[in-house]
């Protein structure tokens, strides 16, 4: 089993070192295609993880590493890059794979998921993995992490913004409501929520397991400005994160609506892939879906 | 008698301080910042303080997030709320990567008295003791409660300093400098040695002088450090007393008692007497009846000191 090359390697190696990505559309189109793959094959090649919240998370991950943060792949701790904090943590798959294709650590590592001694942990661990900023996994914990982060941009008058993505199923924790209601009240206007809103948790569809609804309105009413996307429309995507830029003492939402296992037909909207690996079939059939 | 002086006032007036110092110093509450005393850091830096209101999970959070991010934060609260409200926050956000967060916890123990049960933190030092890499400091004054808050600010990783709510006789000198990691002879002996914690520790003093008394030559070691616990101090006078009793305002379980019978066990085998709560939960009274009828005064450490020397060989 082997990983997908990147298409345009020279486009990679000049990024690299730049401190914004600026890919166009079409070639962050093509970038996700292969977040997809690499999703896909570490994944299979691991025995396990979660593909469904991977592949749901991929335009988000995509436009934000190579269009919107400010960073340094080769300097992961710069103090004025961007912050983005995978709160579910269960997604890692899709933020190593973003890392990697950015240049945080090299592609061919990625074969290494969760392995003994890798680098990449099944959950996100800061300790271990250039550009991972929160260890996660245990859910419902980011927000309140990526408000720290924020007041202390804030505090230190670094003009760096926030970035922290949210399953919807995750907002079922109490936390995450205690820290929308404190990053209304601290009116932390450099952080942005996104929540990966595929409708769907481990037991099956959110409405059956626990009802979020009405979403919208309850961040409303939490005090924060919200901004409705399909999450897997990359200008769309790019245009709430412009906008998110312009709104002052508040806090900002996008609420990207996906398709969990999205790019795999037999993984769409199919609760059984969020924490199933493809068998070695379903990986030879999903890379054909994803050629 | 001793001036008494309380350590959660100590306790502000010392991150006030702090504050003046370093920048970097930042404050964090969960709406008990007049209890907790981080109101005096409150008032002096409005703008470097954050009150999370009654939601200690996400306090916990937030000051991880600030402590990534270079910030010296110091959340409060009281002692059974954090741990006990928060665990897995602190297990993950805190403690898996080791950040530089200081919790400095108030009314911890029974004294905290006439609340009752649900405000006693009885459990508070088992469940931070087991998260891997956090320091764990209960200060027996005021004087070590503003020493062990600056050692706090000054060494990075993560911190757990647990006041107690009343105040305190000093047991300590204005000379007094307190080391991280090390127990503190308060008293030589060689018959056998009481080592306590927090409260406990003038309660050891007074036990001491009644078993001298008696013709019974106890030492006495403050523990002020629980984690990482000071292994030499307790082999030695495992070798040197050949009999040890603890005494802590904690449960049985997981406390001091725990972790001096697992040096003592390893090292240097002797008769140990605990000085704890049995395996029950308090009730509302004033501190100093809670503190006799679960057995934690100077009468109960004689005794147990007593039950220890009998089983000497």
């Amino acid at each position: 089993m082997s990983l997908p090359k990147r298409s345009n390697p020279k486009t990679s190696a000049k990024s690299a070192k730049a401190e914004v990505f600026s890919l166009s559309v079409a070639e962050m189109e093509a970038v996700a295609k292969r977040l997809r793959r690499h999703i896909i094959t570490m994944i299979g090649k691991a025995g396990s993880g979660h593909p469904g919240g991977s592949l749901s998370a991929v335009e988000i991950l995509t436009t934000l590493y190579f269009k919107v943060l400010r960073h340094k792949p080769q300097d992961p701790n710069w103090p004025d890059r961007d912050r983005f904090i995978l709160s579910k943590g269960h997604a890692a798959p899709v933020l190593y794979s973003a890392l990697a294709e950015c240049g945080y650590f090299p592609v061919e590592e990625l074969l290494t998921l969760r392995q003994m001694d890798s680098r990449l942990q099944g959950h996100t661990d800061r300790t271990v993995t250039p550009g991972v900023e929160m260890s996660a996994g245990a859910l419902g914990q980011g927000l309140s992490f990526a408000i720290g982060v924020a007041l202390a941009g804030r505090l230190s008058a670094r003009d760096y913004r926030t970035y922290v993505l949210l399953g919807d199923g995750e907002c079922d924790e109490g936390q995450v409501w205690e820290a929308a209601m404190a990053a209304a009240h601290f009116k932390v206007d450099n952080l942005v929520a996104i929540v990966d809103n595929n409708g769907q948790q481990i037991g099956g569809w959110n409405r059956d397991v626990m009802n979020l609804e009405p979403f919208n309105k309850k961040w409303l009413a939490f005090g924060w400005q919200v901004i409705e996307v399909d999450g897997h429309s990359i200008p769309q995507l790019i245009q709430a994160f412009d906008q998110s830029k312009r709104f002052k003492r508040q806090p900002t939402v996008i609420i990207a609506h996906t398709i969990k296992g999205k790019g795999v037909s037999f993984m769409e909207n199919n609760p059984d892939f969020h924490g199933k690996a493809p068998n070695a079939e379903e990986v030879k059939l999903a890379l054909k879906e994803l050629e | 008698m001793a001036q008494e002086v309380s350590l959660r006032e100590t306790y502000g007036e010392t991150l006030v301080e702090l504050g003046m110092e370093n920048p970097d110093i930042v404050a964090l509450d969960a709406d008990l910042c007049r209890s907790t005393m981080t109101q005096l850091f409150a008032q002096k830096f409005p703008e470097r303080f954050f009150d999370c209101g009654i939601a200690e999970q996400n306090m916990v959070g937030i000051a991880a997030g600030l402590a990534a991010s270079g910030k010296i934060p110091f959340a409060s609260t009281f002692a059974v709320f954090a741990p006990g409200r928060c665990f897995d926050q602190i297990r993950m956000s805190i403690a898996q990567p080791k950040l530089n967060v200081k919790l400095v916890v108030t009314h911890g123990g029974i004294s905290v008295g006439e609340d009752g049960t649900s405000h006693q933190a009885i459990e508070d030092l088992s469940l931070i003791g087991s998260l891997p890499g956090f320091t764990v400091i209960i200060p027996a004054d005021a004087i070590e409660t503003a020493q062990a808050v600056r050692v706090a600010a000054a060494h990075l990783g993560p911190f757990y300093i647990r006041l107690c709510r009343p105040k305190l006789p000093l047991v300590y000198d204005q000379g007094y400098r307190f080391v991280l990691g090390k127990a503190v002879t308060m008293r030589q002996g060689g018959d056998a040695t009481i080592i306590a914690i927090g409260l406990m520790v003038k309660a050891a003093l007074e036990a001491a002088e009644g078993l001298k008394r008696q013709g019974i030559d106890c030492r006495v070691l403050n523990m002020p450090t629980l984690k990482p616990i000071d292994e030499a101090a307790i082999t030695q006078a495992a070798a040197e007393t050949g009999a040890i009793v603890t005494a802590e305002e904690h449960l049985e379980h997981g406390g001091l008692g725990s972790a001096v019978a697992g040096v003592v066990a390893r090292h240097r085998p002797v008769p140990m007497e605990l000085v704890a709560i049995k395996d029950t939960y308090a009730k509302s009274g004033k501190p100093a009846e809670l503190l006799g009828r679960y057995g934690l005064t100077a009468g109960d450490i004689e005794k147990a000191v007593h039950a220890a020397i009998k089983r000497k060989r």
